[in-house]
């Protein structure tokens, strides 16, 4: 049942990886060569053991740092035109680093501060962010006052209000129990559906990514590059039904047999 | 609010201190009503209320002249200690080569500096000033240099992704993350303040020059006036009390909502 992916036939990719390698600078291999296409409004998962690059892949795609070697394009273009209309990024780390003095709504602005968007216009739209994620009735609170799950979702909001195009997690829910995952991942599904959203997605649970996935990217380590990948071919937007599926359990088999594959894969040379 | 009255917050803040301090004086009074003891050797409340009374004109100019030098100090500290911070900050090799000197500042008694400042500055209250701010400078240098460090490295990412600028950063982000360490630093500051002041004033009065309550403390000893002693030393006590407190309070506004060190414990 699994259907391999020809990068050639993405036409316009978001994100193209083209033979990068990241070497850090205490020595470590980090990731050898990958080759890496992302299409537009697909929902990418990377899964791999610890150590596979899965996060220096999302960090590299988010140019939070520069490859070693190689060539990363984003639109067919260089990063510097990232941030215009239909090119927009935005990151949501693991953990939802909010600003612990501000209440919900002014960190849900904050990049929309920081870009200097008019006052009137970015409450609109913080507003509208907030209601996205069901979090209107908390805008007024502090981070503190709230529970981890509601927590991650004003960090989703706050990447919301930037109006992406394309969206990367790094494992954004690792931390919530399995009840407000699954919750915060049907919200996630919705959400990227009716927006068109381009996602990359950090996670550790195979659970997780055949959920979200319309394509699961397996990695191993030593040194960390793809091992593995193939498509999730359930229609989107995808509900509770198709974790109770028959399918949904099949691909979970699968992604748990390449995953332990890939572990073995893993071991240090 | 059904809740008992001892219950309630306001009776174990306020009500439980005062009901000890009121069993404290009672047992002072009691004990010296029933063993006589003269009152130049201990007097008893009412005797340091009366002498309170009596001398009050004088009392409350010293008291007034030591605590404009402990805010005057204070507010030096205050003001030094925040720019020396930022400046800290800006460059490691600035504060290597600087903090050295703060700590000397910091390890030298300032009993032992005093008589030297105080020859050396001919305004007395210029001098006391100089004194007290010598020693209340060091926290707020210190918990200010560590709170503006101290930003979350996540939060410090998100904001160089969103292409922050310095003001932006320094506005948004350092200077709120550095707020619960400066106001640590400024309940300490202050206490400091308060010491340096009374210290000084001691050592300048010994000298011969003549202010505040220290002196007043040091003339009641050598004319034997042990209320007035006491009562001199109540002031002192009375003002460092309202000094944490205040700042107790102003930490309260400005962290209460958000940071841990403010908040109600849960029930």
């Amino acid at each position: 049942m699994l259907e391999r992916v020809n990068h050639s036939t993405i036409a316009a990719p978001v994100v193209e990886i083209l033979s990068v390698d990241k070497v850090f600078a205490n020595g470590t291999r980090g990731l050898a060569p990958v080759q890496l296409a992302i299409g537009p409004g697909e929902f990418a998962s990377l899964i791999g053991p610890s150590g596979c690059g899965k996060s220096t892949l999302l960090k590299l795609i988010a140019n939070l740092i520069e490859p070693t070697d190689g060539r990363m394009q984003w639109w067919r273009g260089d990063f510097s035109k990232v941030g215009s209309p239909g090119r927009r990024l935005a990151f949501v780390f693991q953990d939802p680093t909010l600003m612990p003095w501000s209440k919900v709504d002014t960190n849900v602005r904050l990049p929309l501060d920081l870009a200097g968007v008019a006052r009137d216009d970015a409450n609109a739209r913080t507003a509208a962010a907030l209601a996205h994620v069901g979090l209107t009735a908390a805008a007024r609170r502090y981070p503190r006052q709230l529970s981890g799950g509601m927590r991650m979702r004003v960090s989703i909001a706050r990447a919301l209000v930037t109006e992406p195009d394309l969206l990367l997690m790094d494992e954004p829910f690792g931390a919530l129990d399995e009840f407000t995952r699954n919750k915060l991942d049907e919200d996630l599904v919705r959400l990227s559906h009716e927006r068109a959203l381009t996602n990359v997605f950090v996670t550790h649970s195979i659970y997780e990514a055949v959920f979200l996935s319309s394509r699961i990217i397996v990695m191993a380590a030593n040194p960390g590059r793809i091992f593995a990948e193939f498509k999730v071919d359930e229609a989107f937007p995808r509900d509770d039904g198709f974790r109770r599926s028959g399918r949904f359990a099949e691909y979970c088999r699968a992604l748990s047999a390449l995953l332990s594959d890939a572990s073995l894969a893993s071991v240090p040379l | 609010m059904s809740r008992p009255w001892v219950q309630q917050a306001w009776f174990g803040r306020v009500m439980a201190p005062l009901v000890v301090g009121v069993l404290i004086v009672v047992a002072w009074q009691g004990a010296c009503e029933h063993w006589e003891i003269p009152k130049y050797l201990f007097p008893r409340p009412t005797d340091v209320a009366l002498s309170l009374m009596e001398n009050w004109a004088v009392l409350f100019g010293a008291l007034w002249s030591t605590l404009y030098v402990t805010l005057m100090a204070f507010a030096a500290a205050v003001l030094i200690g925040t720019l020396v911070a930022f400046v800290f900050v800006q460059s490691r090799l600035v504060e290597l080569s600087l903090l050295p000197y703060a700590v000397l500042l910091q390890v030298t008694p300032i009993a032992a500096v005093a008589p030297l400042i105080i020859i050396l500055v001919k305004n007395t209250t210029v001098a006391l000033t100089l004194c007290a701010t010598v020693i209340a400078i060091f926290p707020i240098i210190s918990n200010t240099t560590i709170g503006l460090r101290s930003v979350d490295p996540g939060l410090a990412a998100y904001f160089r992704m969103n292409k922050a600028g310095r003001w932006a950063i320094l506005w948004r982000l350092r200077i709120p993350g550095a707020l619960p360490f400066f106001l640590a630093g400024l309940r300490i500051s202050s206490g400091l303040a308060l010491v340096g002041a009374v210290v000084a004033e001691f050592i300048a009065g010994t000298g011969g020059s003549s202010a505040g309550l220290a002196y007043q403390i040091m003339q009641a000893s050598f004319q034997l006036d042990i209320p007035q002693m006491f009562a001199a030393l109540f002031l002192i006590t009375l003002t460092g009390v309202v000094l944490f407190a205040s700042m107790v309070l102003l930490e309260q506004a400005l962290l209460g909502k958000w940071h841990e060190s403010s908040m109600p414990a849960e029930r």
